[in-house]
């Protein structure tokens, strides 16, 4: 079934013909063709004018994130696909599928130092899971399904398709996306069930087990949450999960450690005896010092990327195959097998990480006259729990208290920039997410910093009635960085204040949106419900304490069980005192 | 601990198995730009490249070999291998090294600048090597010479004294033993 047509109206065939709904992009000269293809197809494709490329490519993360599909983004060549470079990384570090079409010169300009030109697919090589430049109309069609495929297949990640201009123009032949096989990237999916066997194995026997999941999980679908519930409950081994795996498994639930960072989570991970990641890649932040990470425990690592296994952490039993399909596998032959787990062990096992449990790692020191920036996401969880919510974030201190206080219970509800690390993410990713669920709450937590390196999506959410709620916990520091100097530093606050921050308030009227501030915490609940109950996009300035730390900390160069506590001061001296004064 | 780790929030690099060299076979489609993401991905995660030849080797199935020499402890070469496997355009990759069953090659063109005993001497050994000429002036060489990387680097020594100009080098090229495709 082949059609002929422009390549500009075989963007759109292709878009429409994949079930793109929605798409995020910025006009420019090198894509005008495509974007008059827009608008003859607004019935079958809406278009969001973003402010900044940086910022569609978020929103299409968020919007990806949010619903397992895959995200699309349009931009023009040269400075339009340079400014979608940070959102390409974050997408790629973050496995997030996306395809992001980009104008290019048209080809027989290319390589003439063009305007508006530059190399795009030598540019986002290192920052995309693949990417093609299209010379020949007739390979465009093909080309747009297979970049849906690679996207969407095996580990996640964006994909660029580089489009001339004179391509957009030229006619040819358009093939729809069936039968698209593609001839080298076939990626497994079944684990290998020899090793899901020892595996399973390994599990009954141990003493000291725990699992220790990842974005995977979330990646994987619904289902592999699910799968994964199951097989936790099945086993009642306790379980704590990565930055990016929050939701996978509900926070509610007794057999939660809390993400990884909690006291008694990273005791766990220390002291465990056999350890089974899912979707998770022991990443830095995770271990800490490696030769001291886990080191009595046999380590079982589920991924649907080979490259992941062995990568940072020898594992004892790696299964390269996708989180859901080795799940319940794992969960099919646990039960198949009438396998038990070593109950006395177990409660061993619990009685001990009660004990770590105890020490309440996530505890600080309310107070009636300032708000604690903990306690303001706790409120916030509290009045929005029983809501259809969903969560983004921006980087920083702010980011660590949402994942510690915000409790998920269901995936797919957590967006956040984790490998990366990109500030300015989750406003325009929570663009992303309320376009995708225009009847839900979507909330994004924000640092007054963070929020100010891509504030002009404030103008995208107006302009399409976005009600997203901007709730910014104010310290007026770039908070992690401050208390890195602080603690590490000498308290030496090297450009880590802003002096000259905006009235939000007043930002927000000017770009037609509400501002919101609270002060008190006694007026934080009816501060939080005013901003639930507008039904337009509202900043919240949560004015709250600045001097406020997140800990649990691994400091600098330490094991991950050598954690600095929040409440007891002299052990924050005491572990800085050997390193890092000698730094001071 | 060493200062490194204290004065940044990374863990240190953790000091690991010896480091030995592999000859990695890549089976790629001879598409644009993928040399350069071979290329891209040694380079960005820090692996070495000792030599490197690529060629298409059946046009019409559009497919190209790449042949790497690259050293790294087993744990790194086990991670180029998966993070070769893993660009979309790659086919296949055989660590030539680990299979203990490949023949490696190499041919080098040497350019050697001499009169009287010296001349005489060059070609003396050139002949010890099986180097043939396949250049020659009233005051020069040019030896080609085929073999392994070892055999060569010594031929090039030799010339040294002898009046060596230049050197020029395919690189390593290598096949497995025995009637199977890689």
């Amino acid at each position: 079934m082949t059609k002929e047509m422009t390549g500009a109206e075989m963007v759109v065939e292709a878009l429409a013909d994949q079930g793109v709904q929605h798409i995020f992009g910025y006009p420019g000269g090198a894509v005008l063709p495509i974007y008059d293809e827009l608008f003859k197809n607004t019935n079958r494709l809406q278009h969001i004018l973003v402010r900044h490329e940086q910022g569609a490519v978020h929103a299409a993360e968020g919007y990806a994130r949010s619903t397992g599909k895959v995200g699309c983004v349009l931009v023009t060549s040269g400075p339009g696909a340079t400014n979608a470079v940070t959102g390409l990384t974050d997408a790629l570090m973050d496995s997030i599928p996306l395809v992001v079409i980009t104008g290019q010169v048209p080809t027989h300009l290319i390589g003439n130092d063009a305007f508006q030109e530059c190399d795009t697919v030598g540019i986002t090589r290192p920052c995309t899971k693949h990417n093609y430049l299209v010379k020949n109309v007739n390979d465009l069609s093909r080309v747009l399904h297979e970049a849906f495929y690679v996207a969407s297949h095996g580990r996640p990640g964006p994909v660029v398709v580089d489009i001339p201009k004179d391509v957009q123009f030229a006619r040819g032949n358009y093939t729809g996306p069936q039968n698209i096989k593609h001839k080298t990237y076939n990626p497994k999916v079944k684990g290998d069930l020899d090793k899901i066997k020892a595996a399973v194995e390994m599990m009954a026997r141990a003493k000291r087990p725990l699992f220790y999941t990842g974005g995977g999980v979330i990646n994987s679908g619904t289902e592999a949450s699910q799968l994964l519930r199951e097989l936790v409950k099945l086993t009642g081994f306790p379980i704590t999960s990565t930055l990016m795996g929050l939701g996978a498994f509900p926070a509610a639930d007794p057999q939660w450690l809390g993400m990884h960072g909690t006291f008694e989570a990273n005791m766990a991970m220390h002291d465990c005896d056999v350890m089974i990641c899912i979707g998770a890649r022991f990443d830095d932040r995770i271990t800490g010092r490696v030769d001291a990470f886990s080191p009595g425990s046999r380590k079982i690592h589920v991924d649907i990327d080979a490259s992941s296994i062995n990568k940072n952490v020898k594992v004892d039993i790696g299964i390269v195959g996708d989180c859901a399909h080795v799940l319940e596998d794992m969960t099919r032959i646990w039960r198949a097998s009438g396998l038990k787990s070593d109950a006395r062990a177990l409660k061993d096992w619990w009685g001990q990480i009660d004990k770590w449990r105890a020490r309440k790692s996530l505890s600080y020191r309310n107070s009636f006259d300032i708000i604690k920036p903990q306690y303001a996401i706790q409120r916030l969880y509290e009045l929005t729990k029983d809501r259809d919510t969903y969560i983004t974030t921006e980087v920083g201190q702010h980011q660590m208290w949402a994942a510690q206080f915000y409790n998920f219970q269901e995936p797919n509800r957590w967006m956040t920039s984790g490998g990366l690390g990109t500030m300015g993410y989750g406003l325009p990713a929570a663009i992303g997410v309320q376009m995708a669920h225009p009847n839900s709450l979507v909330i994004d937590i924000a640092g007054e910093a963070s929020i100010l390196m891509n504030m002009q999506e404030l103008s995208t959410a107006v302009q399409y009635r976005l009600p997203v709620k901007i709730f910014i916990l104010n310290n007026q520091y770039m908070g992690m960085v401050r208390q890195w100097q602080e603690l590490l530093h000498g308290g030496r606050y090297s450009e880590s204040y802003t002096e000259a921050l905006p009235d939000f308030v007043k930002l927000a009227e000017a770009y037609h949106a509400v501002g919101i501030r609270c002060e008190k915490p006694g007026d934080l609940d009816a501060a939080i419900m005013e901003m639930i109950k507008v039904d337009k996009p509202v900043i919240f300035d949560c004015v709250v304490d600045r001097n406020e730390n997140c800990f649990p900390m691994i400091p600098s160069g330490r094991a991950h069980n050598e954690m600095i506590l929040g409440d007891s001061a002299e052990s924050i001296d005491d572990a800085v005192t050997e390193e890092g004064k000698l730094l001071v | 601990m060493n200062t490194a780790a204290t004065t940044t929030h990374y863990p240190a690099a953790t000091v690991v198995e010896k480091s030995g060299s592999h000859t990695l076979s890549v089976l790629v489609d001879n598409e644009p730009g993928v040399l350069a993401r071979v290329i891209g991905l040694f380079s960005g995660r820090g692996y070495n490249i000792d030599s490197l030849t690529v060629s298409e080797t059946e046009h019409q199935k559009h497919l190209s070999l790449i042949t790497i020499v690259t050293s790294g402890t087993p744990m790194v070469i086990e991670q180029i291998k998966n993070q070769l496997e893993r660009l979309v355009p790659v086919h296949r990759v055989v660590d030539l090294t680990v299979t203990g069953r490949a023949i490696e090659r190499e041919l080098a063109m040497v350019k050697v600048r001499g009169k009287g005993d010296h001349r005489v001497e060059a070609l003396r050994l050139a002949d010890a090597f099986r180097a043939r000429v396949i250049d020659a002036t009233t005051e020069s060489f040019v030896f080609e010479i085929t073999g392994k990387s070892d055999k060569i680097e010594q031929f090039v020594e030799l010339m040294l004294p002898l009046g060596l100009v230049e050197v020029s080098r395919t690189g390593v090229v290598a096949i497995g033993r025995g009637p199977d495709a890689m």
